[in-house]
């Protein structure tokens, strides 16, 4: 959480002094949904985020140098600059996105948890069965993709849990102007799924109904819709003028910091000392500042640059390696089936 | 249908007895095996069978493609095209879905970023509209987005274009839409064997390949050689086929409208105009060498599609011609298309709206300056 907290401090500082640029959503406020949940999940789990995804991946494991020598758009970061703040994307860690429009990691999260459960029942794969997590925000459930998946995790029992971080708004759109019934949790019912509701600013609450649902998927009796009541400190980004938010709404959930809360609690029940939280925040400092020296230190993409990856199929343009025509190449055509 | 096909198959013989470099792996495939191919070769399949066991084929293969969509399963397919999958593969190989579009397309992708092979059917094309934001935004881009570390192998089918009588929401064309973003690959089939070996190919691709076939093509018969029923069998992605060789004026065309095409130059033949008819086969990657190539032999291009003219297909050919081999024209470039209006219901505005043999015989004489009233239409 205090590397998440830090790190998005830092991007606003950076973003400030033109290191970072386009549209960059922080996380601040919300940490204890993405480390409560997160921290339970392995490598080979999934994630889908929307583009409020730096402390997502930061929680799946991907390195703090990674996610900001990509937000520099060098060619380090994670996706070799070619994603960016909206779009962070990690094979290695299992991030499937970060992406720009709500809901659309929702169906992928979904999709991702398919291929577990066809992977056990069909190609009779051996080991735990992966669990996918989909983020959203309380905006996006009133998006027509979140009740088609709904409905078909539910129908054929797929391995996913859609965790609503419900912020209270949606850019400048208050959640009670825009819903009709605003207990977002309700909607699982409705399809037949386990609901719950959580208090997002306490991450320990929030693990503890994260590891039920978690123990759900992995069992293989479906998914799992949590919304957690949560709050960000900042506006919804860097260019957001944040006038709509009433002062005193603020003031209510910054005295229920969950990084704050959580100090509080190991402190008083003796788990931590003063000193043992001092030394954590260090090292975070010391992370995250390391992080924006590799950032800065890291090469621009090269020009050519420009035109990979556009398809995984290197020459996907039709011509082979040796500039001739693929189907010139008899390897090319020869073909893989065996019947 | 067959009289024009015969003659195409005959061009396809001489092509390869001459050795035109390789069309296909079956073309080397019979031609090393056997030199009377000519004679032997008498199996005719319809398009549908040409997909359907292509399907069938890549599944038994390889048991990480799966197939998902409306009425794939119990209904056999909307159009039959999935005819017999469920009851070989079973309900967890064959997913009849709800009707969500954009989640089940979504859902493809999510499946194929993790390493599953979908097939993901739209009814039609048109309902593909509803799920559009999952070809482009998470399909077609994520491959750039990720840097090349999570690629999408995933296969987006289904009819496109005007079918019959069913008006303006069924009746769109697509090919132009999807042609333009780079990250798809989109292939449009004309016969059984462009249907089976771009579908094999599409199927194998690490990319996501958007498969635009024609309903009113599905249960046309074509001849086909034994080596396109061979399970090996693909043809390349990016590479367009000369069905016809000509020297007077070059006729670019894709999926239904080739066989339109193939009539007109039957046609145009009498009155001794020798037109070369291009087969497309892929609108991204697109063949423009092989387009290119043949406009500097004959120095005249006509493209013919059935979508709408304004950006279409079309214009993007003529472009790439102009640009490319300009001081080889000897007339200006003509597009053919569908009219710039929704698709009517009435039968004969339906006919005006489409392109029709007749206005393709006139564009042609018209390019080779033969006197033709550029207002006449067919009724």
């Amino acid at each position: 959480m205090v590397l998440g907290r830090s790190f998005e401090d830092m991007c606003a500082q950076m973003y400030y002094r033109g290191k970072m640029f386009g549209f960059v959503h922080l996380y601040n406020g919300q940490e204890a949904v993405s480390t409560g949940f997160i921290k339970l999940l392995k490598q080979t789990d999934f994630v889908t985020s929307t583009y409020r995804d730096h402390v997502h991946a930061l929680s799946k494991g991907v390195p703090a140098r990674q996610v900001m020598a990509e937000l520099f758009g060098k060619s380090t970061g994670c996706c070799r600059g070619q994603g960016g703040s909206m779009h962070m994307f990690s094979a290695e860690h299992g991030l499937l996105g970060g992406f720009a429009f709500i809901g659309e990691g929702i169906p992928v999260a979904v999709g991702a948890a398919f291929t577990s459960k066809y992977k056990r029942e069909v190609l009779k794969e051996e080991g735990d069965m992966p669990v996918s997590i989909a983020f959203f925000g309380d905006g996006t459930a009133n998006n027509g993709q979140f009740f088609e998946c709904l409905n078909m995790a539910q129908l054929w029992k797929l391995p996913v849990i859609f965790v609503v971080e419900n912020n209270l708004w949606a850019i400048g759109m208050s959640h009670y102007r825009s819903t009709s019934d605003p207990e977002i949790w309700k909607k699982g019912p409705a399809f037949g799924m386990a609901s719950a509701h959580v208090d997002g600013m306490d991450v320990l609450k929030v693990r503890e109904v994260a590891k039920e649902a978690v123990e759900r998927a992995r069992r293989g009796d479906g998914p799992t819709l949590i919304e957690c009541e949560t709050y960000r400190f900042r506006g919804h980004s860097l260019a957001d003028p944040d006038e709509l938010r009433a002062p005193a709404e603020k003031a209510h959930y910054a005295a229920r910091d969950p990084i704050v809360a959580l100090k509080k609690y190991l402190l008083d029940n003796e788990i931590a000392t003063e000193a043992e939280l001092k030394s954590i925040e260090k090292k975070i400092d010391e992370v995250v500042e390391d992080a924006v020296e590799f950032a800065d230190a890291s090469p621009l993409p090269g020009r050519s640059q420009l035109l990979e990856n556009v398809f995984a199929d290197p020459k996907g343009f039709g011509i082979g390696p040796d500039g001739r025509y693929r189907c010139e190449d008899p390897g090319f055509t020869a073909g893989t089936a065996q019947v | 249908m067959v009289g024009a096909l015969g003659k195409n198959f005959a061009t396809f013989a001489s092509r390869l007895r001459g050795g035109h470099g390789c069309d296909t792996a079956a073309a080397a495939a019979v031609w090393a095996v056997s030199k009377r191919f000519m004679s032997s070769s008498g199996e005719s399949i319809t398009v549908r069978e040409a997909l359907n066991s292509a399907i069938d084929e890549e599944m038994s293969a390889d048991s990480k493609v799966f197939v998902m969509g409306e009425e794939v399963g119990e209904y056999q397919g909307a159009y039959k095209v999935t005819k017999g999958l469920l009851q070989k593969f079973g309900p967890d190989r064959v997913l009849d879905t709800p009707i969500t579009e954009a989640g089940f397309a979504g859902l493809g992708v999510g499946a194929a970023m993790y390493g599953l092979k979908p097939i993901v059917e739209f009814m039609t094309f048109n309902f593909a509209m509803q799920a559009i934001d999952h070809l482009i935004n998470s399909a077609a881009k994520t491959n750039y987005m990720s840097g090349g570390t999570i690629n999408v192998p995933i296969v987006f089918r289904g009819p496109n274009g005007a079918a019959a009588g069913v008006a303006a929401q069924h009746s769109q064309c697509f090919a132009a839409w999807y042609g333009q973003v780079p990250g798809l690959k989109v292939l449009v089939p004309y016969d059984a064997e462009d249907a089976r070996g771009l579908m094999k190919a599409a199927i194998r691709d690490p990319d996501p390949v958007v498969f635009l076939e024609n309903e009113l093509l599905y249960g046309e018969s074509f001849p086909v050689s034994k080596g396109v029923l061979d399970p090996s069998f693909t043809l390349p992605i990016g590479k367009a086929k000369i069905m016809r060789e000509g020297n007077d004026l070059t006729l670019v065309a894709f999926s239904k409208m080739v066989g339109y095409a193939l009539k007109a130059a039957d046609e145009l033949a009498k009155e001794g105009i020798s037109v070369e008819v291009i087969n497309l086969r892929s609108i991204r990657p697109l063949d423009r060498e092989t387009i290119n190539a043949s406009v500097r032999k004959t120095s005249r291009l006509l493209t013919l599609e059935e979508g709408w003219p304004q950006h279409g297909v079309g214009a993007e050919i003529c472009a790439s011609v102009v640009e490319e081999s300009f001081y080889y024209l000897d007339a200006p470039v003509e597009r053919i298309c569908g009219a710039d209006v929704p698709m009517p219901y009435a039968a004969n505005l339906e006919r005006l709206a489409v392109p029709q043999i007749d206005d393709i015989i006139r564009a042609a004489r018209r390019a080779c300056f033969r006197k033709e009233d550029m207002r006449q239409a067919t009724a």
